[in-house]
């Protein structure tokens, strides 16, 4: 009898109750209780620190709270570690991705799950194709893009045929394209009585999606609605506790001759698995925002790497990456960041930043030209009073410039790096995914400097995944597909059916396909 | 004995304890942890065995108790760096001074005896060859195991569960937390594996190749296990190759001393370092395979979330 009442539906999944969390001083979860349903579609909405990540990982085992209790099922239960969690039917999709880069996909897979790689092979492929999410199994991690990578991770944790999903942010690396698959995916498990925890910043993907959201700010909950009588501006402003700005943009006037342009550049990849960028001509001109959008691993990586300079080009060919009307193909990072270029990389940890050391050294790093060293010695006042500035500017939550990078929620450390690029007064700037991961509330200030900038006669281009950013910022959009470019679509004539269009390949027809999800 | 048979010979009986203890060492590093003792492990493993052996004459006896003997010293430096977070590099060379002086006290009554050497099990037919045959297949039963050992830790560490683990663990420690690893434990099995290892290679020195236990016997050796690891980029196959390298030019230096060419000692007691430095160098040029292959946390404390 008790199982009956235990497995009959209504019942309560999980419930928490006065759920705490201190880290030393700070106190991280403050008395957090809520209630899960099967087949519900939980959002936890809140900015960066606000304790999202802190609560999952309480519920995932990995974080043991200090009160409170978690009942599974009708049952006390206190969860030892992820094993233990998974287990009792427990899974999470992470947001800093839990894979191992270098083993295959199916061997990151197979260490979750107790089956052999071979068997995984064909399960690995079902799954993908019953949801959507195309994965090579055969490939290594550390070769596959952001987008890639989730699809794993989300592969992975349907694979254990959980009760409870939590999903860490589980839309921002994917392309527009796939979202609305997901969200199939999504709806889907939940129809067949599994309750998703669904974390993300996007307001219109939790009002289209979920049935309840928990909004939470500075480790509390402030409030439990349904997302879809709210609307974004409301919920957003239960959220940051103010409404959010929208950048205010003036129509650009860009200056005629470009500061940065691509001249049918064509160069094969380096690595087997990138991508080959076939004839792209490009300009940035002063005072001008152009955006690239696309599929993730369409290119992507390897356009931003010629752009920094990070992959100079084969000797004999001159001409096709130039800066200021200047060949610069064949220069490294530090001669084109010293002709007033600056970079925000796709990759935050390993690019943007080394993650053992400090904000100040992370900010030395690429601020050195502006006046933090003198006759080879490192001016620590200077070096210190810069970092403070990119922290206060960015508003970059952290114990201060001796932090160390890697303590950083992800959003607070990308802000840090937008900051510091910002900070060194570039002619240039090329960002990769500049407000990945970053909270609504910090993503608009982001952008309204990326606005103030441009009108400040700055030559900006931003690649991004996320399409509305760059409807909301860009002058000209241009789509990534496979490697070629489209011609720009200025800023008044862009559709989501054209862009769309474009990002599927639809002006380049000896390249077009039928997929929906790129490579 | 002519000179190929003694240069083949003595290559395998010099680069045996090498492999054995760079094998158990690439294990204990793929997890993750940098384990610097090996010298005084082999040291432990050497004397243990010599003891074991002259008292109860089981020479099977006497490895396995080198290599447990090793494995509890392994122990201790596991639960100093994994149990109280020691720095693995300094804890390393501390519980390695502590073997090696263990070692002495321990070998004291015995310091400067000599055993009969193990018994050689020459394999039937092949050890008949001419030259080849004595050279290769007419040693004590380890010398041929190292080479199936290292060809069952490359099949460990690639193609099993158990392998996936060990690598998993020794790249991202917390990822492998988060997917309900027990990091510490798999790690603290990889230290004593290598001890184990370790205190085998240093018994197979003292009871089949020296045949005697004197202070200090080990002379080094486990620097160039470790080193052995290290430069060839943890892959079995490489560290092989280096561990045979190093046994034969070790082995033509004293043939050429033999032959009374002039070239001072220092320099040909040197040369099978740097050839083996080189030569394996050369092998591992490629980054993208050193990246494929150093564990990423090595040497790293792994603090686990509470």
């Amino acid at each position: 009898m008790k199982q009956a009442t235990e497995s009959r539906r209504g019942d309560p999944l999980l419930v928490i109750s006065d759920l705490t969390k201190r880290f030393g001083e700070f106190t991280a979860n403050d008395g957090i209780s809520l209630e899960l349903e099967p087949g519900e579609i939980h959002a936890i909405l809140g900015e960066n620190g606000a304790g999202k990540s802190t609560l999952m990982k309480m519920i995932y085992g990995v974080l043991k709270p200090d009160s409170g209790t978690l009942k599974w099922r009708g049952k006390p239960v206190i969860l030892h570690n992820p094993a233990h969690a998974r287990a009792l039917g427990i899974g999470m999709v992470f947001q800093h991705f839990s894979l191992f880069e270098s083993l295959t996909v199916a061997e990151n897979i197979s260490l979750a799950i107790p089956e052999t790689v071979k068997l995984l092979r064909s399960r690995i492929a079902e799954v993908s194709t019953r949801y959507g999410l195309p994965v090579d199994p055969d490939a290594l991690v550390h070769k596959l893009a952001m987008g890639q990578r989730q699809r794993v991770e989300i592969t992975r944790c349907l694979l254990q045929e959980p009760q409870l999903i939590i999903m860490d942010e589980p839309t921002s690396v994917l392309p527009p394209s796939a979202v609305p698959i997901l969200f199939e995916t999504i709806r889907k498990l939940a129809a067949s009585g599994c309750a998703v925890l669904f974390i993300s910043h996007k307001l219109e993907e939790i009002r289209s999606l979920c049935h309840k959201a928990t909004v939470m700010r500075a480790g509390r909950i402030v409030a439990t609605v349904d997302p879809a009588v709210e609307s974004s501006a409301s919920l957003a402003k239960l959220m940051i506790g103010r409404d959010i700005p929208h950048p205010s943009r003036s129509a650009a006037k860009p200056s005629d001759v470009p500061a940065l342009s691509l001249h049918n550049l064509t160069l094969a990849p380096d690595d087997p698995f990138g991508t080959r960028l076939d004839d792209i001509s490009l300009q940035v001109r002063p005072g001008e925002i152009v955006g690239i959008a696309g599929v993730s691993g369409n290119g992507q990586r390897e356009l931003a790497a010629v752009l920094s300079g990070e992959q100079p080009l084969p000797a004999k060919q001159n001409g096709s990456v130039r800066l200021f009307g200047g060949d610069c193909g064949h220069s490294d990072c530090g001669h084109r960041r010293a002709q007033g270029m600056a970079f925000v990389p796709e990759d935050r940890n390993g690019r943007g930043s080394v993650a053992e050391m400090t904000l100040e050294q992370n900010a030395l790093l690429t601020g050195y030209a502006r006046n933090l060293v003198a006759y080879g010695f490192v001016r620590n006042a200077a070096v210190s009073k810069f970092a403070q500035d990119c922290i206060h500017e960015m508003d970059v939550r952290c114990s201060g410039g001796d932090a160390e990078a890697r303590s950083l929620s992800g959003g607070n450390l990308q802000k840090f790096i937008v900051g510091r690029e910002l900070a060194l007064k570039p002619k240039i700037l090329v960002a990769s995914q500049p407000t990945w991961g970053v909270d609504i509330g910090a993503a608009s200030a982001i952008r309204q400097r990326l606005v103030d900038l441009r009108d400040e006669g700055v030559a900006i281009l931003i690649i991004s995944d996320e399409l509305e950013e760059l409807v909301e910022i860009a002058d000209r959009v241009h789509a990534l597909f496979r490697g070629s470019l489209s011609p720009s679509i200025e800023r008044g004539d862009v559709t989501d059916e054209l862009i769309g269009s474009y990002m599927a390949g639809n002006f380049s027809p000896e390249k077009l396909s039928v997929e929906v999800s790129g490579p | 004995m002519d000179t190929l048979t003694f240069l083949l010979s003595g290559t395998l009986l010099a680069a045996t304890p090498l492999l054995i203890a760079a094998l158990g060492e690439l294990v204990t590093e793929k997890s993750g942890v940098l384990n610097l003792s090996i010298e005084g492990m082999m040291a432990l493993g050497a004397v243990t065995g010599f003891i074991v052996a002259t008292a109860s004459g089981s020479y099977w006896l006497a490895l396995l108790a080198g290599g447990v003997a090793a494995a509890a010293l392994a122990a201790v430096f596991g639960f100093v760096v994994l149990v109280t977070l020691g720095n693995q590099v300094a804890s390393g060379i501390a519980v390695g001074i502590l073997g090696i002086g263990l070692s002495g006290l321990i070998g004291r009554p015995y310091e400067s005896s000599t055993i009969a050497p193990m018994h050689e099990l020459p394999i039937p037919f092949l050890s008949n060859v001419p030259v080849i045959g004595p050279g290769l297949f007419d040693h004590v039963a380890l010398v041929y195991c190292a080479p199936l050992l290292a060809v069952a830790t490359w099949w460990l560490l690639r193609s099993t569960k158990v392998g996936l683990v060990i690598r998993a663990v020794g790249e991202a420690p917390e990822a492998a937390h988060a997917i309900g690893y027990n990091v510490v434990l798999v790690r603290f099995c990889a230290v004593l594996y290598g001890g184990f290892c370790a205190g085998i290679a240093g018994a197979f020195i003292s009871i089949a190749s020296a045949t005697l236990w004197s202070d200090g016997i080990i002379a080094g050796r486990g620097w160039i296990v470790v080193a052995l690891v290290v430069f060839g980029t943890w892959r079995s196959g490489r560290v092989a190759i280096g561990a045979y390298l190093f046994g034969m030019t070790t082995l033509a230096g004293l043939l050429v001393q033999s032959t009374g060419i002039a070239i001072p000692s220092q320099v040909l007691t040197s040369v099978p370092y740097i050839v083996t430095i080189i030569a394996i160098a050369m092998l591992s040029m490629d980054p993208q395979r050193i990246r494929l292959n150093a564990p990423v946390s090595l040497g790293q404390i792994y603090h686990e979330a509470k």
